[in-house]
């Protein structure tokens, strides 16, 4: 029988490798922005699941908007990157410090 | 109850396997198919939990629109990736530890409220009523009692567009363009330029406005 644990678990593992992707691959931006998608999608199982274990609907109402905010998200940093990109021909992200931060 | 435990197992396998592959390929556009992929199987879990409008939501969404967008961006980037690969063998054993650190907790808490929590009483996933689609069910709440957020994530949505088109929206100089008010707002005073020639001379050129 399939419960509530085992969608939790499959996320969790899920958020774990998005941060496992943040860390190793931390010159690509590209690859980090990924990592984010995977981490979002595992917050998204988890709002879900207890929505459908609870037989409450607020937690599918809250993953949609998790969805909309990750949408923004994904096309402001590609275009963050793109424009990045253009100015260094480049996008190792570990060695930037134009903004002298 | 079995063919449901084989297909919950058979999703959750491919996600979590093409999330690891997403972070582990070797060239980004294989990582943005297996973010697809990913999804598509994320979105198996949601029908499984009864939430069929928002795994359609995701594939629309996320495979429709941000993963063709991440495709875009990375084949029009012209970047080697193998040199933003070098640090990997680096930072793979803090990772591991962080990862594996992180996932045992959050696997113990997740079992844990799973097993101990408010929804330990429910052994049976039901996103909406018997009788009402999963749709009607989540627009009777959004469009009542969260419309104002509803709207909100509207605003986000605008602001974020603008923002990504002001990012990179970039003006080349010396590009002729077609200039409508100046075209409509010719009159035959300005456009048109009567001479007296006198025979044999020519008429000199004047440069084009």
């Amino acid at each position: 029988m399939i419960g509530l644990s085992h969608y939790l678990t499959v996320a969790a593992i899920l958020f774990t490798i998005g941060v496992f992707g943040i860390v190793v691959n931390r010159k690509n931006v590209i690859l980090i922005l990924m990592s984010i998608e995977l981490i979002l999608l595992a917050v998204n199982i988890n709002l879900v699941a207890f929505s459908a274990f609870l037989h409450d609907v607020a937690g599918q109402i809250f993953a949609m908007f998790v969805l909309t905010v990750a949408a923004a998200e994904a096309a402001v940093g590609l275009a963050v990157l793109v424009t990045f990109f253009r100015n260094r021909g480049d996008i190792a992200v570990d060695d930037a410090s134009m903004m002298k931060g | 109850m079995a063919l449901q435990a084989i297909a919950f197992y058979l999703m959750a396998a491919v996600t979590l396997i093409a999330g690891l592959s997403v972070i582990l390929a070797k060239h980004p556009v294989h990582s943005v198919l297996f973010l697809i992929t990913a999804f598509f199987s994320a979105a198996g879990l949601f029908v499984l939990m009864g939430a069929e409008f928002l795994a359609m939501l995701l594939i629309v969404v996320y495979v429709g629109a941000v993963a063709v967008l991440f495709l875009f961006v990375v084949m029009m980037l012209d970047v080697d990736f193998s040199a933003l690969r070098r640090g990997f063998a680096q930072y793979l054993p803090i990772g591991l530890v962080v990862a594996g650190v992180l996932a045992a907790e959050m696997v113990m808490v997740a079992v844990s409220v799973a097993t101990t929590g408010a929804a330990s009483a429910n052994a049976v996933p039901a996103a909406s009523g018997p009788d009402v689609s999963n749709v009607v069910t989540i627009g009777s709440v959004l469009y009542t009692d969260y419309v104002y957020v509803f709207q909100g994530a509207g605003l986000v949505l605008l602001v974020a567009m603008i923002g990504a088109i002001v990012l990179t929206l970039r003006h080349k100089p010396g590009v002729k363009r077609q200039n409508i008010g100046a075209q409509v707002g010719r009159t035959p005073k300005t456009g048109m330029r009567i001479v007296q020639i006198q025979s044999g001379a020519g008429v000199e050129e004047e440069a084009t406005r």
